[in-house]
């Protein structure tokens, strides 16, 4: 018999019954919450008059709709304070541990959930976003999920799931200096397409993944979603038990032995079958930026903007033009001779303490060039803030003039302050350059840290390697 | 949830691939603590030309008159007949939630999202999968009719055109039968309360520190 991969394994795992029909009952050890996708569930909880089948098995707080400045004045926005007012309301009425927006420890969800330790090896995880991929780094099962199956987690602790294809994404080799985990999976995306991994939960593997720290593999399968795939996962090796060992939600004594022995397994075995597998040369990586409209619009910081005049899919051809149109490119363009008037580095995707040091490595000495209208670092977590702080961080990045926020989704997705103005065209760590993601008529281009804060040192696109 | 079994209805086309739920459902109406009322907010920046925030009366906005769902020849559509990678990216069920607002009830595309998959037949929606040869030729016939209709039959799985002829589609077993009966989710997992429990039980020895 083949060997298992680690998404079988899993799998396996957490099975409450076989219901017979192409689905399975699954069981979920860890549910993360937020204000966003939570308040019908909870509504849909009172009107049933259910209640939580297990309290201690969620964690929330509110991220998407906080501001990123002066926390004492409260939220400006009626609407969206009703919003985080309501979670505070739920989680209090269910009983639910919450990090409200005045606590050190109130972040992203996805940042939180493994700072925390509430997101351990070989977890089913999920919460009522699609960014929920992330916490696969940790060789968990983690998918986002709609706010029906919040409710449905709520009430049962349990999702009917029929099980996933598997892929293998194996970055080969190592990366060249300079090249980071959003490069990697900005490529792994461009290669495979951003329905690539529909159907599929790809596990990345190679040296290159390996290489990466815990921070860079969240990173990796935190756009696992954007590859089409609602889950990314990353096999369990030293690291992985090193970044999980004494935090607060971790095992403890006796219980962290036996832990640490049961996540050893967490690896596909060597003649396990995937369903499909992509390998991608690491050396081949360069500084990824996107130039459209969809994550899959992306070329290397040295190359042009692409010209539809060479697709020869009709489909894909209108796209791209509508793509430009949007972006307000012209076909033929070098990326780095496009200018950008606001940078954003935070979001789920790269807002960890890795990615404020590469940020700050980048503005040490130098200024935002006068172009730029704001450029801005948003932490991931108030604790990542705190750390960044004592590292001194925050004062490299003021003093080169980026502004040190507080803790949120921001700008990534924009339901908070924090929004690009139509037209104006944007450096940014997040995970999605759809239309109007980031403002109405807002134009994202998807980099890394280090290229963002490149781009904001320079007023435009510049291959931070050669900085 | 509200079954569906067969629908008769005006098809609209929505002519570009990837469509995202930000499309579908701009953030800002993400705001909303309620299920309902999404539906005069879908496709928000593709359907007005001024921006849209929640709390403003949608009937008074400059409408883009170019935009499909704003042609008189596509009123009333129920059934939408999209492209590759329809409901990417965002996991908000806010976007099934405002396509059946509208009216919408059926998707047919050659591919969808996963999560928008699933999200939409938890909320009646039934979304079907067709070849990209088959679509193609419903964009033509779409295009080429006005008030162009189709008959969508769940139970037998197929679509029929006016002039009669038959497309069959596939659907997974379970989620036919959840959409056909309009069946609760939750209530249906409840009648395993013994499985979950056991499951608890010896996992909590296996595994302890999950149970914390």
């Amino acid at each position: 018999m083949a060997g298992k991969t680690l998404y079988e394994k899993i799998w396996d795992q957490h099975v409450v019954r076989d219901n017979g029909d192409g689905t399975a009952l699954l069981y979920i050890d860890r549910q993360l919450v937020h204000e966003v996708t939570s308040p019908q569930a909870f509504e849909g909880l009172r009107l049933a008059d259910r209640k939580l089948w297990r309290v201690d098995a969620n964690l929330a707080t509110p991220d998407h709709n906080v501001p990123t400045t002066d926390r004492s004045k409260g939220i400006e926005d009626p609407i969206s304070r009703l919003q985080v007012e309501t979670l505070d309301q739920n989680c209090s009425d269910f009983g639910i541990t919450e990090f409200k927006m005045d606590d050190i420890r109130q972040g992203i969800v996805h940042v939180i959930g493994p700072e925390q330790g509430a997101t351990l090896p070989g977890m089913t995880v999920v919460c009522g976003d699609s960014h929920t991929s992330t916490h696969g780094a940790f060789g968990a099962l983690a998918h986002g999920i709609g706010t029906s199956e919040v409710e449905h987690v709520m009430a049962t602790q349990c999702l009917v799931q029929a099980k996933s294809k598997t892929m293998l994404v194996s970055v080969d080799g190592e990366v060249n200096a300079g090249i980071t985990a959003k490069d990697i999976v900005l490529a792994i995306i461009g290669e495979i397409g951003t329905a690539g991994g529909t159907g599929y939960a790809i596990e990345f593997g190679g040296d290159a993944i390996r290489a990466l720290s815990m921070e860079g593999r969240m990173t990796v399968c935190n756009m696992a979603i954007e590859a089409g795939a609602r889950a990314g996962m990353v096999a369990v090796d030293q690291k992985t038990i090193d970044f999980v060992k004494g935090r607060p939600y971790s095992p403890k004594d006796e219980q962290w032995q036996q832990a640490v022995k049961a996540w050893n397994e967490l690896h596909s075995d060597s003649d396990a079958q995937f369903d499909t597998s992509v390998n991608i040369d690491a050396a081949t990586i360069k500084p990824q930026v996107t130039w459209g409209t969809s994550p899959e619009m992306v070329v290397g910081v040295d190359n042009k903007v692409p010209d539809p005049d060479n697709e020869t899919d009709d489909v894909k051809r209108e796209g791209m033009i509508a793509a430009l149109n949007y972006m307000g490119l012209t076909a033929n363009t070098p990326m780095n001779e496009i200018e950008v008037d606001k940078v954003f580095i935070g979001s789920c995707t790269n807002s960890r303490i890795e990615d404020i040091r590469a940020a700050a490595e980048v503005a040490k000495g130098r200024k935002v060039a006068s172009n730029i209208k704001l450029a801005m670092v948003v932490p991931g977590s108030g604790l990542i803030k705190q750390q960044a702080e004592q590292e001194g961080l925050d004062k490299i990045l003021t003093e080169a003039g980026f502004e040190w926020r507080e803790p949120g989704c921001s700008m990534c997705l924009a339901m908070n302050a924090d929004r690009l103005e139509p037209g104006e065209r944007c450096a940014s760590t997040s995970n999605r350059n759809f239309e109007g993601r980031q403002g109405q008529g807002g134009r994202t281009h998807l980099v890394s840290p280090a290229m963002a804060a490149a781009a904001a040192i320079k007023g435009h696109f510049v291959d931070v390697t050669t900085l | 949830m509200e079954k569906f079994t067969k629908l008769k209805a005006i098809v609209a086309p929505m002519d570009r691939p990837n469509v995202d739920t930000d499309a579908i459902i701009p953030k800002q109406f993400l705001k909303s603590i309620k299920r309902s009322g999404f539906g005069p907010n879908l496709f928000d920046e593709w359907r007005y030309l001024d921006h849209g925030e929640p709390g403003m009366d949608n009937s008074q906005r400059p409408l883009n008159k170019e935009f499909v769902l704003n042609q008189d020849r596509y009123q009333g559509a129920q059934i939408l007949l999209a492209r590759e990678n329809f409901g990417c990216g965002s996991s908000r069920e806010h976007a099934p939630w405002a396509l059946l607002d509208y009216g919408f009830r059926v998707v047919i595309a050659p591919s969808f999202a996963d999560i928008f998959f699933s999200n939409s037949f938890k909320n009646g929606i039934l979304l079907i999968k067709l070849d990209t040869q088959v679509i193609e030729q419903l964009f033509s016939d779409v295009a080429a009719n006005q008030g162009y209709e189709l008959s969508v039959d769940l139970e037998n799985q197929t679509i029929t055109k006016a002039d009669g002829s038959v497309i069959k589609f596939d659907v997974d077993e379970f989620r036919k039968h959840r959409l056909l009966n309009g069946l609760d989710d939750i209530g249906l997992t409840l009648q395993h309360v013994d499985d979950i429990k056991a499951y608890e039980q010896r996992r909590s020895v296996e595994a302890p520190w999950l149970f914390n």
